[in-house]
C-alpha cells in the first residue's frame, strides 16, 4: 500500500467501495476528547493507497462512512445529516434522515446496495430503525418498534428479500425481523439451543446467505430467508469477531465465512476444519462479489475460493486436460518430444476443446501477467490441433485481460477480478475511469475495444471537457481553445452540453465561446435563453431556420422583456417579426395594433382598422373603424387609400339611406352595382347624384346607363 | 408533336412508395389511439387523403368521419381524433370542442395529428386556450402527394401567401424535409441548382438535415440526378398569362383539385356532375393535356373517328372473333369512349366561355403587354374589362400583368385603375391592393432609377446566408421586375417568320400560342444547358435573384438515366403551362422532368391568395 498511514486502522473510520473501489478514511475521529487544533482529516485513496484527495473535516460528528454504487462518498453524521462527496472530496449535496433521527441521534448506521440503488439504514438513540432504500430518490421509512427493546441490539443487518428491504436484529438470544409493518421473532432452523446470545451477524454480497455468531463461539450459516441451515461450526472463541463477512463465488457450492479478530483471521465453511491466518497488523475486510479484500496499513490482499478451472490446472499432479495442455506447451517450448505425448493423451480422451477452454478460463482468474500469458499460450497451442475452434472466447479473453491488467496497475488502482469485471460491464468501468479523471486511459480502452464513438470516445471527451471547464485557473480563451482542439467535430459531441456545464460553473463567457463551436445552431438556443442572452438566442434561432425555435424564443422574450423592448427587439428581426405577426393575426389582434403603433406604421394601422370594420355588424361600428383607418392613412401620407376609404364611408352611409328609402338591400354593393340598381329601379335622380358625388368617369357613366336601362334620358343628360 | 421527340427520355421513377409510406404511417398513428373513435378531417386534407387511402382503410379504426368546419361537432364517441393542418384557426376549433366538453363535465380522449408537421405556434394556442394538457399530439409526415407519374405536390397552397406576402418562413422546414425524403428514396441528387432566397434557404436547410442524419446514401442507384429549385417570385409573368394548353385551360375553367376535376352538367350533358381523375392513366387526356387548345379539337375528332373504326371492326367478325372482341377490347373501348365524350364536352364548354368573354381580344391584349407595344390600348382594354365587371379576379390579373411587364404602372394609371376597380367591384379590395403592392405584383413606377441602383447593390451584398434571411425587409421595397430587359436578353418573345405552327411546335413558346416563352422554363433550360449560371450574370442581375449551383460528391456520367432526370421544385406553385412547356423541353432534349410543387397553381389562385376581403 502506498498510503503510508501513521495511524492504526482501528483509530480511523474506514469505508471501502466494492468492485475494487476507493477507500475513505476519517482520521482522528475516534479521539472523542476534543483536542483543539486536531481536526479530523477526511482522505480518499485508490485501492492501491494512492491519495486522491484530503480535506479537513469541518462538519459534525461522523458516525459512518460509506460509498454509493456510483462511487460517491456518504458521510453519515450523528444528527442524521448525510453529506455526499465525490471521489475527490468535493461536496455534492446533503440530505437529512428526518426529524426523529435529528432528535435521537444516530447510534449506528449502515450503507447497503440493492437493485434500487444505494440505501442508508440508521439505528437511532431511541432504538428505532430508519431506512432510505435509494438516496437518489429519497423516501424515508421508519421501521416499526421492537417490543421491549431497552438497550441497543447486539448486532443487526439489512436484508433484501423479494425486493423488500428488511432489518434483522439480535437482542440477546432473540432474533427479530423488522419489515415495513411488523416485527416478528424468528428462530433459525437447526440452531442448537445452547448456542447462547448472538454477537455478530453477516449477510452475503448477494443477500442470499446469513451467518450468525454467538457468545459460545458457535457459528450458524444458512440462507437469509432463515428457512434452511447450510452448516455450522464451533470456533470456541468467545469474543465477538471485529468483522465477519461471507467469502463465496457466484454459483459456487463452497460457501465460507471469514472472521477477523485483532490478530487472527479464520475461514470456516462446510467442514469440520477451519483455516486460520495470523494477521500481522490491523486489518479491514471488504466483502466482494467473489471473495474478500483484506486491507491493512501495508498490504491489500484478496482472499477467494480458487475457481474450479484454476484448481484443475494447478492442483498438484492434476491430470485434468487443462493441466496436461499447459504441460504439453511447456515441453513444446523446451523442444521436447514429451509435448506430443501429453497432447496425444488429451486428444485420445477427445478433451482437447475442453482443455483449451479450461486454459482460457483459468487465465482470466490469474493476476500475474506471466501466468496469464503461459495459460493463454497453452490455449493458443492447443487451438492449433482443433478444427474450427471458435476464436471469439480466446480473443475476448486476451482483450479483457489487457484491460484488466491496465486498470490493476497501482497507478490506476482498480483491482478488479475477472468475475467482477464481467458483472460490472465495460460501460460502468469506463464511467469509473472517467470519475477518477483517467480520461486518456478510458479513451485508450475505447479505441482498443473498438467501441462505437458515440458510446465510447465522444462520451469520454465530453466528460473531459465538462471537467476542463471547471478549471478556474485557465482563461476562457485557453479552455475553449483546448476543448475545441481535442474535440474537433467528433460525432456525438454536444458542445451545448459542455457549454451548459460551463455556465453552471459560473463561466457564462466561456459558455458562449463554446457554443460558437456548436454546429447546430438550434442546439445553442435553449442555453442562450437560460443565460438570458435572448437576443443572441433569437438570431441563432433564426439562423437555424427552425421556425418553432424562433417561436420559442419569441415567447420567452415576450415574458421576459417589457412590451416596448420586446417590440423593439422584434423590429430588428424581420423573420421573427413576421412570425409573431402571423400568430397575432389569428390569436391576439390587439397586440398587432400595438406592434404597428410602436413602429409608427400608419399604413398597417389603417389596414388593421379596415380589417376590423369587417367584423363590425352595425353600420356605425363600421363607419367608426373606417374613420380610424382614414386618419391613419392620412398619417401614412397614403392619400389614395384615405380617399378610397372616405368614399367607402360615404357609400355606406348613402346605401343605408337608400335601403331605408326604397326598402331594398343596397348595403355592400359596389358603387357600380349601386348605380345600376338605382337606374334599373328607375331612380335616375339618385343615380345622377352618385355620379356627381363620386366623380364617376364619363365613359363608365355611359355604359352604366346603356346596360342599366335602354335609352335612359338621365344618362344622355349626363353627357 | 411526337415527331421531334427523342426516344430515350427516361421513365419517371415509381412514386407509389410515397403513397404507401404515408398510408402506413397514418394507419399506425390511428392505431396509437386504440378503440373506436371519431375522426375529424381538415377540409383541405380530404382530397389528398382520398388519393392515398380509401375510406375502408380508415373505417376499420374509425366510427364516423367529420369535416373540421366552423360548426360545432355532434360526435358522441369517447375518443376524438383530429387530422389537421397546423393552423391557428383549427387549433381554436379543437380547443372550443375540448372546452365545451369540460364545461359539460364530459371526459374524452383527444388526439391531434398534424400534417405534415406540428408547429410550436399551435401548441402555444392550445396552451393559451388551456387545453394543452388534455390533448395528445402527433405528426403525420405526409409531405408529398404524387398527383401523377411526374407531378408531386405538397398540397400547401398557403405556402405562396405565407412566404411571399407575410414573410413567414415556417414552411421552409417542410420543404427541406420533403427534399430529404425524396433524396433518400430517389437520390442522392448529384447536382443542385436554384434561384431565389427561399430556394436557397430550403436547399441549405435540407443540406443541414442531411448532414445531421448521416443516412448512408452511398451505393444506392440514384433515380433522380438533378434538382432545380425556383421561387415563384422569380417569374410571376408566366403564372399570370392566360393558359392555352388543354390541361391549363381545364384548370382555369373547372379548377383541377388534387389531380381530379368535377365536370358539371354542362360538360357531361346529363344532370349530374362526374369526377374525373386527370393523369397519365387517362389515355385520352394524356395525349391532349400538353397540346395547344387549337389543336385539341382536331385531335379529338380524329380520335373519335379511330374509335368508331375500331367499333366498326365488329362487322364482318365471326362468332369467335366477336367473343374475343367483347371480352378483351370492348371494355377498353367503352372506357375510352366515355372519356372522349367527356373531354369533348369540356372543350365545348371552354369554347363557349372563351368566346363569351371576348377571349381573342383579351389574348391580344396580353400578347401586346408581353411584347411591350400598344400599352395605351391594352390599358384601355383593362379599364373596359373592369367597367364591364367581367370578373374581379381576371381584371386584377390583367392589372398585375400590366404592372409587372411595365415595371410598375405610371402614377396616373395606378390611381385611376385602382379607383375604377374599387368602384366597380367594391371597396373592400383596398387591402388586396395593399397586398399586391407589398408582394410587388401591382406597383407604382418609381420616380427615378436611383433607388433601383441602391437596391441592386444591397441585394448583391445580401447574398450571404444570415443576411439573406432578411428577405422580408426588402419585400416592402417592392422589387422591380425588369421583365422587358430580361425578355430581350433571353429572347422570350419568338421572332415570327410566318405563322407559328401550333400543331408542330418548335419551342416552349407554343404553350402561349407562340407569343411568349415562359421565363421560368427558359431559365431552367439555360441553366441545365450550361450546367450552371455562367453566362447568365446579366439576367441574374435583372432578376435580383440569389442563385446557387452545387455539385454533389457523386458526379455521375451524364449518359446515365438519373442524370437526365431533373426534379424541378417550384416554391410557391407551378402552373400547368409550365409543366407542359418543360415536358416539351424534356422530349426535345431527351430528359425527364419531375415536378415538385408546393401546390399546382394558376393565375386565379395567385390572385385569390392576395385577396383580403371579408371571410
Amino acid at each position: 500500500m502506498e498510503w503510508g498511514l501513521r495511524e492504526e486502522l482501528r483509530d480511523c473510520l474506514v469505508a471501502a467501495a466494492p468492485y475494487g473501489g476507493p477507500i475513505a478514511l476519517l482520521r482522528n475521529c475516534a479521539r472523542r476528547e476534543k483536542s483543539p487544533g486536531a481536526r479530523p482529516l477526511l482522505d480518499t485513496f485508490s485501492a492501491s493507497g494512492l491519495l486522491l484527495a484530503s480535506i479537513p473535516w469541518k462538519s459534525g460528528q461522523v458516525v459512518q462512512l460509506g460509498w454509493t454504487a456510483s462511487e460517491d462518498l456518504l458521510c453519515i453524521q450523528e444528527d442524521g445529516t448525510v453529506l455526499i462527496y465525490n471521489l475527490f472530496c468535493e461536496f455534492k449535496r446533503h440530505f437529512s434522515m428526518g426529524n426523529e433521527v435529528l432528535q435521537n441521534h444516530v447510534l449506528e448506521a449502515k450503507v447497503f446496495h440493492t437493485e434500487y440503488g444505494t440505501g442508508v439504514a440508521i439505528l437511532t438513540g431511541a432504538h428505532r430503525f430508519s431506512l432510505a432504500t435509494n438516496i437518489d430518490d429519497l423516501k424515508l421509512r421508519r421501521m416499526p418498534e421492537v417490543p421491549g427493546l431497552q438497550k441497543p441490539p447486539s448486532c443487526w443487518a439489512v436484508l433484501s428479500q423479494d425486493r423488500v428491504t428488511i432489518v434483522l436484529l439480535a437482542v440477546g438470544q432473540d432474533l427479530y425481523l423488522l419489515d415495513n409493518t411488523s416485527c416478528s421473532v424468528v428462530t433459525p432452523p437447526g440452531m442448537s439451543p445452547s448456542a447462547g446470545a448472538y454477537l455478530q451477524m453477516a449477510v452475503s454480497f448477494n443477500y442470499r446467505c446469513l451467518a450468525l455468531f454467538t457468545d459460545t463461539g458457535y457459528i450458524w450459516m444458512g440462507l437469509a430467508t432463515l428457512k434452511e441451515k447450510l452448516c455450522e461450526f464451533n470456533s470456541s472463541i468467545r469474543s465477538p469477531p471485529k468483522q465477519m463477512v461471507w467469502c463465496m463465488r457466484p454459483r459456487s457450492r463452497q460457501r465460507a465465512v471469514v472472521m477477523a479478530w485483532d490478530r487472527q483471521l479464520m475461514v470456516v465453511g462446510n467442514s469440520t476444519e477451519c483455516i486460520q491466518f495470523v494477521l500481522d497488523e490491523d486489518s479491514y475486510l471488504v466483502p466482494e462479489l467473489d471473495g474478500v479484500r483484506i486491507l491493512s496499513r501495508t498490504s491489500h490482499e484478496f482472499l477467494h475460493e480458487i475457481p474450479e478451472a484454476s484448481q484443475e490446472i494447478f492442483k498438484i499432479a492434476s491430470m485434468a486436460p487443462g493441466a496436461l495442455l499447459l504441460e504439453a506447451q511447456k515441453e513444446y517450448e523446451k523442444e521436447s518430444q514429451k509435448a506430443d505425448e501429453y497432447l496425444r493423451e488429451i486428444k485420445d480422451q477427445k478433451l482437447l476443446p475442453e482443455a483449451v477452454s479450461q486454459c482460457i478460463e483459468a487465465a482470466g482468474y490469474e493476476h500475474e501477467p506471466e501466468t496469464q500469458k503461459s495459460l493463454l499460450r497453452a490455449a493458443s497451442f492447443g487451438k492449433c490441433f482443433i478444427d474450427k475452434f471458435p476464436p471469439e472466447s480466446f480473443v475476448r479473453m486476451c482483450q479483457d485481460l489487457r484491460v484488466l491488467n491496465a486498470i490493476r496497475d497501482y497507478q490506476i488502482g482498480i483491482p478488479l477480478t475477472f468475475t467482477q469485471y464481467k458483472r460490472l460491464t465495460i460501460e460502468v468501468l469506463l464511467d469509473r475511469l472517467v470519475l477518477r479523471r483517467l480520461y486518456p486511459l478510458a479513451i485508450r480502452i475505447c479505441e482498443y475495444l473498438r467501441l462505437s464513438e458515440i458510446q465510447g470516445v465522444s462520451r469520454i471527451l465530453a466528460h473531459w471537457a465538462c471537467y476542463k471547464v471547471q478549471q478556474k485557473d485557465k482563461s476562457d480563451e485557453e479552455v475553449a481553445y483546448a476543448i475545441n482542439q481535442k474535440l474537433g467535430d467528433t460525432p456525438g459531441i454536444s458542445y451545448s452540453e459542455i457549454a451548459a456545464r460551463a455556465y453552471d460553473c459560473g463561466r457564462p463567457e466561456l459558455a458562449i465561446k463554446l457554443l460558437e463551436y456548436e454546429p447546430r445552431s438550434g442546439e445553442q438556443v435553449p442555453l442562450l435563453l437560460k443565460m438570458k442572452r435572448s437576443k443572441l438566442a433569437l438570431s441563432k434561432a433564426i439562423e437555424s431556420g427552425d421556425t418553432d425555435l424562433v417561436y420559442t424564443v419569441v415567447l420567452h422574450l415576450k415574458n421576459e422583456l417589457n412590451r416596448g423592448t420586446f417590440f423593439m427587439t422584434l423590429q430588428n428581426q424581420p423573420v421573427a417579426l413576421s412570425l409573431y405577426r402571423q400568430f397575432c393575426k389569428h390569436q391576439e389582434r390587439e397586440t398587432l395594433k400595438d406592434l404597428y403603433n410602436q413602429d409608427d406604421n400608419h399604413q398597417e394601422l389603417g389596414n388593421f382598422h379596415v380589417h376590423s370594420s369587417y367584423s363590425e355588424k352595425r353600420i356605425e361600428g363600421r363607419v367608426g373603424a373606417l374613420q380610424n383607418a382614414v386618419d391613419e392613412y392620412y398619417k401614412a401620407k397614403n392619400e389614395f387609400a384615405a380617399k378610397a376609404t372616405e368614399d367607402q364611408i360615404k357609400l355606406l352611409r348613402l346605401q343605408r339611406h337608400l335601403q331605408e328609402d326604397f326598402d331594398k338591400p343596397y348595403l355592400d354593393l359596389s358603387l357600380h352595382d349601386t348605380v345600376s340598381t338605382l337606374i334599373l329601379d328607375g331612380h335616375h335622380k339618385k343615380a345622377e347624384q352618385l355620379y356627381r358625388d363620386f366623380k364617376i368617369p364619363d365613359k363608365r357613366w355611359v355604359r352604366e346607363g346603356s346596360s342599366g336601362c335602354t335609352g335612359v334620358p338621365a344618362s344622355r343628360g349626363a353627357q | 408533336m411526337a415527331s421531334t421527340a427523342r426516344r430515350d427520355v427516361p421513365e419517371p421513377p415509381d412514386f407509389g412508395i410515397l403513397k404507401r409510406l404515408a398510408r402506413d404511417q397514418l394507419i399506425y398513428l390511428l392505431e396509437q389511439l386504440p378503440g373506436r373513435k371519431d375522426l375529424f378531417i381538415e377540409a383541405d386534407l380530404m382530397s389528398p387523403l382520398d388519393r392515398i387511402a380509401n375510406v375502408s382503410i380508415l373505417k376499420h379504426e374509425v366510427d364516423k368521419l367529420y369535416k373540421v368546419e366552423s360548426r360545432p361537432a355532434l360526435s358522441t364517441s369517447d375518443q376524438l381524433c383530429f387530422l389537421v393542418r397546423p393552423r391557428v384557426k383549427t387549433m381554436k376549433y379543437i380547443a372550443d370542442i375540448v372546452n365545451a366538453d369540460k364545461m359539460s363535465g364530459r371526459s374524452r380522449k383527444y388526439k391531434i395529428i398534424f400534417s405534415p408537421q406540428k408547429f410550436y405556434a399551435c401548441e402555444m394556442v392550445l396552451e393559451e386556450e388551456g387545453v394543452f394538457g388534455d390533448v395528445t399530439c402527433d405528426e403525420w409526415s405526409f409531405y408529398l402527394l404524387p398527383l401523377d407519374e411526374d407531378i408531386i405536390s405538397m398540397e400547401l397552397p398557403e405556402f405562396f401567401r405565407d412566404y411571399f406576402l407575410e414573410g413567414d418562413h415556417r414552411w421552409i422546414n417542410s420543404v427541406a424535409r420533403a427534399l430529404q425524403l425524396l433524396n433518400s428514396l430517389y437520390g442522392p441528387f448529384s447536382r443542385a441548382y436554384g434561384i431565389g432566397r427561399c430556394a436557397k434557404m430550403c436547399y441549405e436547410l435540407w443540406r443541414e438535415l442531411e448532414e445531421e442524419s448521416e443516412g448512408d446514401s452511398q451505393g444506392r442507384k440514384p433515380e433522380i440526378g438533378n434538382i432545380f429549385l425556383m421561387d415563384r417570385d422569380t417569374d410571376y409573368v408566366t403564372a399570370l398569362c392566360s393558359q392555352m394548353v388543354y390541361e391549363g385551360l381545364v384548370d382555369d375553367t373547372f379548377r383541377i383539385k388534387c389531380g381530379s376535376v368535377d365536370f358539371g352538367p354542362e360538360v357531361t350533358s346529363s344532370d349530374k356532375s362526374i369526377k374525373v381523375l386527370l393523369n397519365a392513366q387517362d389515355k385520352v387526356f394524356s395525349q391532349i393535356r400538353n397540346e395547344h387548345f387549337s389543336s385539341v379539337f382536331g385531335f379529338l375528332s380524329q380520335k373519335s373517328r379511330n374509335l368508331q373504326a375500331q367499333y366498326d371492326r365488329r362487322r364482318g367478325m365471326d362468332i369467335k372473333q366477336m367473343k374475343n372482341f367483347v371480352s378483351q377490347e370492348l371494355k377498353g373501348l367503352k372506357q375510352e369512349h366515355r372519356l372522349l365524350s367527356l373531354h369533348i364536352g369540356a372543350c365545348e364548354s371552354i369554347m363557349k366561355k372563351k368566346t363569351k368573354q371576348d377571349f381573342q381580344e383579351m389574348i391580344k391584349a396580353e400578347h401586346s403587354l408581353l411584347e411591350g407595344f400598344d400599352i395605351r390600348e391594352s390599358t384601355s382594354f383593362i379599364e373596359e374589362h373592369i367597367d364591364r365587371q367581367v370578373s374581379p379576379i381576371e381584371s386584377l390579373r390583367l392589372m398585375c400583368l400590366l404592372s409587372i411587364t411595365e415595371n410598375g404602372l405610371n402614377p396616373k394609371d395606378y390611381r385611376s385603375l385602382k379607383t375604377q376597380y374599387l368602384q366597380s367591384y367594391g371597396p373592400e379590395h383596398l387591402l388586396t391592393f395593399h397586398n399586391l403592392k407589398r408582394i410587388g405584383l401591382l406597383t407604382e413606377q418609381a420616380a427615378g432609377e436611383t433607388l433601383t441602383a441602391v437596391e441592386n447593390r444591397v441585394s448583391k451584398l445580401v447574398t450571404d446566408r444570415a443576411a439573406g434571411k432578411i428577405t422580408d425587409a426588402f419585400n416592402s421595397l417592392a422589387r422591380k421586375s425588369n421583365f422587358r430587359a430580361i425578355s430581350k436578353k433571353l429572347g422570350l418573345i419568338p421572332r415570327l417568320d410566318g405563322e407559328y405552327d401550333l400543331k408542330m411546335p418548335r419551342d416552349m413558346a407554343y404553350v402561349f400560342s407562340g407569343a411568349y416563352t415562359p421565363l421560368s422554363c427558359k431559365i431552367i433550360e439555360q441553366v441545365l444547358e450550361r450546367r450552371g449560371w455562367q453566362g447568365l450574370e446579366e439576367v441574374l442581375r435583372l432578376l435580383n435573384g440569389t442563385e446557387f449551383s452545387e455539385a454533389g460528391a457523386a458526379e455521375a456520367s451524364p449518359g446515365r438515366d438519373s442524370q437526365r432526370t431533373v426534379l424541378a421544385v417550384f416554391l410557391g406553385g407551378c402552373t400547368c403551362s409550365e409543366m407542359a412547356a418543360l415536358r416539351f423541353l424534356g422530349r426535345e432534349r431527351g430528359c425527364r422532368f419531375i415536378f415538385l410543387t408546393t401546390a399546382v397553381t394558376s393565375s386565379g389562385r395567385l390572385m385569390e391568395a392576395m385577396a383580403e376581403t371579408r371571410a
